[in-house]
C-alpha cells in the first residue's frame, strides 16, 4: 500500500497511531493524582516531540545511510526559523509561506555547505560541517549579514520576532495575530475532561504531526528507493563504488540537501507553533543534541530517530521540571539524613542538572547500546525468542 | 608599526591557547588515533585547578577582637587567611598572590590522574570503534565534566586574578622607538606556552621514551612486534597531552575568567586549528594555533575592518578555504588520516 512494503506500511501506520493518539498515550495518568508530573501530554511538548522527530529523521537520511556524520545541522534548524519568522513580518501570520520559505532557503543553505564540506569525508567532515555551522551561529548572532546590508536580518541576541509595525502585507483586517493555517490557529486546542483525566488536543502538535508522518513516509521511500540503495552503497565501501564507475558525491550531496530541507521544515515549524527565532538554536551543542537523538533511537533504523527524539525532549522536560522541593517530597519517606543524602545526589541529574543525565545516557548508550534503542528491543526479542526456542530444545524427550 | 606589532602581540595569547591545546590534541590523534571531544574540557579543569588552588590559599577562618567595634557595637569579627597566620604576612601573602602560578604544579597530579583515568577508563575500548563513535562518546564525556564543575562552582565566571608583580601593564620596544603598552601576564602566557611546546618537542625528539613513541606514531604494529609495550608509552602521551591542555587552561585563568562552558568554546577553534594545521602534524597544529590566533587580531584592526564582526569568522572562512586548496592542512603528510 502506497508503494509500502507490508512490513514497512505497518510501521508507518504504527506511527500514524502513535501520532495520533499521543495526547491520550502521554496524558496516562489522571490529572490529581500523584504521578501526573510524569504527563508529557501538554501542547508544547507534544509539539517539540513530533518537531524533533523530523529533524531527527531527516538527519538520519544522511548519517544513517551515508555514515556522514554532520556536526551542523543546527545550522538549517535556525536558518529555517528565521526563514519562517520573516515570512510573518512580511506576509502575515499563515504558517504556510513560512514553512516553504524555510524549506527552500534550508536547501540552498545545504547546497553550498554540503558542497564545500562533502569534498572531504570522515573527520574532516565532521570538522567543516562543524566549522560552517559555528560561522553561521556568529553571523546570526552578531547579525553580520544584516549589518553588512544595512538592515535587521537576525535582530542579533535579542532574536528576531514580529513587531505591530510590520508590513504583514496579507494581514486583512481581522486575520488572527497568532500563526495560523487558513484561520486555524495554531495555539487553539481542544480540552476533553473523562473522568480525572483532562485531554488537550492542540491544533499546533496535529499540525506538526501530519508534517511528521510524511516526513516519516518520504524517509521510507527514500530508505527503501534505489537512491538509497545508493547511499548505503557509500557507507559500506565508499571506494568499490568509486571502483564500479559511479560518482559517490552527487548522490551524497542529495541527501546532504534533503536532510537540510528536514532540518529547514523542523526549523520553520518551530517558528510556527512559537514565531520567535535566535541564534542559539544555531549553537554546536544543538547540533550535537540531534545526534544524541538519533543514536539513541537508532542509527540507519526507520523509527529509531523518532523514538530517540521523543525520549530526550520527553527526558529533557521531565528532568528539568524536577526541583529540589519536589525531591524533597519524593524522598520524604525516608529518614532524614538519608533523604538528605537522596536529595543531593538527585539533584545532580535533575532539573538544572538535566544535561547531566543527558551526558551521562548518551555516553550509556554508545559504550552498550551502539545500534540504540531499537538494536536494543530487537536484542531482548531475539534473545526471548532464543531462550524459548531453547526450552523447546530440551523439552524434546531424550531417545 | 608599533599599532602593528601591538596587533600581533594581541594575537599571540590566544593563538598560544590554541597552539596548545591543539598540540594536545595532535598528540591524542597521533599516539592513539582517537578524536578527543573531551579536550576541551580538559583545558576547563585545567584553569578550574587554579580556581581550586585560589580558594584554598585563600581559606580564612573569623576570629573576634573584643577591642574593635564594628558600627552596630558588636564586637568586630576579624578574618585572617590561614596562610597569613602560618607563615606571617609577608610570605603568607606572597604565596596567596601567586596562587595562579602555584597552581601549575598543583594542576600536575590532578591533570595526570584526569587523563589517565579517561584514558584507560574509557578511551581504550574505543580504538577499533569508528571514528565517528569515538567523537560521541568523548562528546558525552565532555558533558559530564562540564556540568559536574558547574555544579562545583556555579554558572558564574570566575575572576582568578593573576600575581600582582605580573598584572601591571608592561611597556615594550622603548629602545627601538616604538611605544606599545601591553598587559604583562599575556607575555608571560605566551612564553609559558613556547616553553611548554619547546619542552614537548624536545621531550619527543631527544629521549628514548620520545623516539619509541615516534616510532609508533609511524608504525604501531612493527614496534609492538619489536616487544615494546606501545600501549603503555601512549597512556602516558595522554597524560602528557592532558597535562599540557590543563596548563594552558591554568594560565589562561587571569586571562578569561573560567567559566564552564571555556572548554566547549575553545574546543570547537582547536579542533578548527588541528585541521588546518595538518591532522598529525605537531609543529603543524603549533604553527596553525598562532597563525590563527593572530590572523583573527588583525581581523578586529580597525584598519583591516573590512566589515564588522569580520573577527568572529575569519577562522572559520580561513579554515574552510585551506580545507578546499589544500585538503590535508597547512602541513599535513600524505597518507596520514586521510578519512
Amino acid at each position: 500500500m502506497l508503494g509500502l512494503k507490508k512490513k514497512d506500511f505497518n510501521l508507518l501506520m504504527v506511527v500514524v497511531a502513535l501520532s495520533l493518539f499521543a495526547p491520550l498515550i502521554l496524558n496516562i495518568f489522571p490529572k490529581e493524582s500523584a504521578f501526573a508530573f510524569f504527563n508529557g501530554g501538554y501542547p508544547d511538548l507534544m509539539q517539540r516531540f513530533a518537531i524533533f522527530g523530523i529533524f531527527a529523521i531527516g538527519f538520519n537520511i544522511l548519517f544513517g545511510l551515508t555514515g556522514y556524520l554532520s556536526f551542523g545541522h543546527a545550522a538549517f534548524l535556525g536558518v529555517g526559523s528565521y526563514a519562517a519568522v520573516w515570512m510573518f513580518k512580511l506576509l502575515g501570520y499563515n504558517v504556510l509561506p513560512g514553512l516553504i520559505l524555510s524549506v527552500v532557503v534550508a536547501g540552498l543553505l545545504s547546497v553550498v555547505i554540503g558542497f564545500v564540506s562533502l569534498r572531504r569525508s570522515g573527520i574532516y567532515f565532521s570538522i567543516l560541517t562543524l566549522a560552517f555551522a559555528q560561522m553561521m551561529y556568529s553571523i546570526a548572532y552578531s547579525d553580520l549579514f544584516g549589518r553588512w546590508l544595512g538592515i535587521t536580518l537576525t535582530n542579533g541576541e535579542t532574536g528576531l520576532q514580529v513587531y505591530n509595525n510590520d508590513p504583514q502585507i496579507l494581514m486583512g483586517a481581522n486575520s488572527s495575530t497568532v500563526p495560523h493555517i487558513f484561520g486555524l490557529e495554531m495555539s487553539s486546542r481542544l480540552t476533553l475532561p473523562v473522568g480525572p483525566w483532562e485531554f488537550v488536543f492542540p491544533v499546533g502538535y496535529y499540525f506538526c504531526a501530519i508534517f511528521l508522518v510524511i516526513s516519516f513516509y518520504l524517509s521510507i521511500r527514500i530508505f527503501r528507493s534505489p537512491f538509497g540503495l545508493m547511499l548505503r552503497a557509500v557507507k559500506s565501501n565508499n571506494q568499490r563504488m568509486t571502483y564500479t564507475g559511479l560518482n559517490p558525491r552527487p548522490y551524497t550531496l542529495a541527501a546532504f540537501i534533503i536532510s537540510g530541507m528536514y532540518a529547514g521544515l523542523a526549523g520553520g515549524l518551530l517558528a510556527s507553533m512559537d514565531p520567535l527565532a535566535g541564534a542559539e538554536r544555531m549553537y554546536w551543542t544543538e547540533s550535537g543534541a540531534v545526534v544524541i537523538m538519533t543514536v539513541l533511537g537508532g542509527v540507519g533504523t526507520l523509527i529509531g530517530p523518532v523514538l530517540g527524539a521523543g525520549t530526550i525532549k520527553y527526558m529533557e522536560n521531565i528532568i528539568s521540571k524536577m526541583n529540589e522541593k519536589l525531591l524533597h517530597e519524593w524522598f520524604s519517606f525516608l529518614p532524614e539524613s538519608l533523604e538528605k543524602a537522596m536529595v543531593w545526589c538527585a539533584s545532580w541529574f535533575t532539573g538544572e542538572g538535566w544535561h547531566m543525565t543527558q551526558g551521562v545516557v548518551f555516553m550509556l548508550v554508545i559504550i552498550f547500546l551502539p545500534g540504540g534503542l531499537v538494536e536494543g528491543s530487537e536484542k531482548l526479542t531475539k534473545r526471548r525468542k532464543g531462550k524459548s526456542a531453547d526450552d523447546a530444545a530440551t523439552k524434546q524427550p531424550a531417545e | 608599526m608599533s599599532e602593528f606589532i601591538l596587533q600581533i602581540l594581541n594575537g599571540l595569547d590566544k593563538g598560544s591557547a590554541y597552539a596548545l591545546i591543539a598540540l594536545g590534541l595532535t598528540l591524542i590523534f597521533g599516539t592513539l588515533g582517537v578524536v578527543n571531544f573531551a579536550h576541551g574540557a580538559l583545558f576547563m579543569i585545567g584553569a578550574f585547578c587554579s580556581v581550586t588552588l585560589s580558594r584554598i590559599l585563600n581559606a580564612s577562618y573569623e576570629t573576634v577582637d573584643p577591642t574593635q567595634k564594628d558600627f552596630l557595637g558588636n564586637p568586630l569579627k576579624v578574618k585572617s587567611s590561614y596562610m597569613e597566620s602560618w607563615f606571617g604576612p609577608e610570605v603568607g601573602g606572597a604565596i596567596t598572590d601567586w596562587s595562579v602560578p602555584l597552581a601549575i604544579l598543583f594542576s600536575i597530579p590532578i591533570m595526570i590522574i584526569v587523563g589517565i583515568a579517561m584514558e584507560r577508563g574509557l578511551i581504550k575500548h574505543f580504538y577499533k570503534r569508528p571514528h565517528a563513535d569515538q567523537i560521541l562518546v568523548t562528546f558525552g564525556l565532555a558533558i559530564i565534566l562540564q556540568e559536574l564543575v558547574r555544579g562545583f562552582y556555579g554558572a558564574n565566571p570566575i575572576q582568578t586574578p593573576a600575581p600582582e608583580a605580573l598584572s601591571s601593564v608592561a611597556q615594550l620596544g622603548g629602545s627601538l622607538g616604538l611605544d606599545i603598552v601591553y598587559p604583562a601576564w599575556r607575555m608571560v602566557y605566551f612564553f609559558f606556552s613556547l616553553a611548554v611546546i619547546g619542552g614537548v618537542f624536545a621531550f619527543l625528539r631527544y629521549t628514548t621514551f620520545g623516539m619509541v613513541v615516534r616510532a609508533g606514531m609511524a608504525d604501531r604494529e612493527t614496534v609492538g612486534l619489536m616487544g615494546i609495550n606501545i600501549d603503555r608509552r601512549f597512556t602516558v602521551m595522554f597524560a602528557i597531552a592532558a597535562v599540557v591542555a590543563g596548563w594552558a587552561g591554568v594560565m589562561y585563568a587571569p586571562i578569561n575568567a573560567p567559566n564552564y562552558h571555556m572548554g566547549m568554546d575553545f574546543l570547537v577553534l582547536s579542533f578548527v586549528v588541528v585541521v588546518v594545521g595538518g591532522m598529525g602534524s605537531l609543529p603543524g597544529a603549533v604553527a596553525a594555533g598562532f597563525l590563527l590566533g593572530i590572523l583573527e587580531s588583525f581581523a578586529s584592526w580597525e584598519r583591516f575592518k573590512i566589515f564588522d564582526g569580520l573577527d568572529q569568522i575569519i577562522i572559520y572562512l580561513v579554515a574552510i578555504i585551506i580545507l578546499l586548496t589544500r585538503p590535508r592542512g597547512l602541513m599535513g603528510k600524505k597518507g596520514v588520516m586521510e578519512d
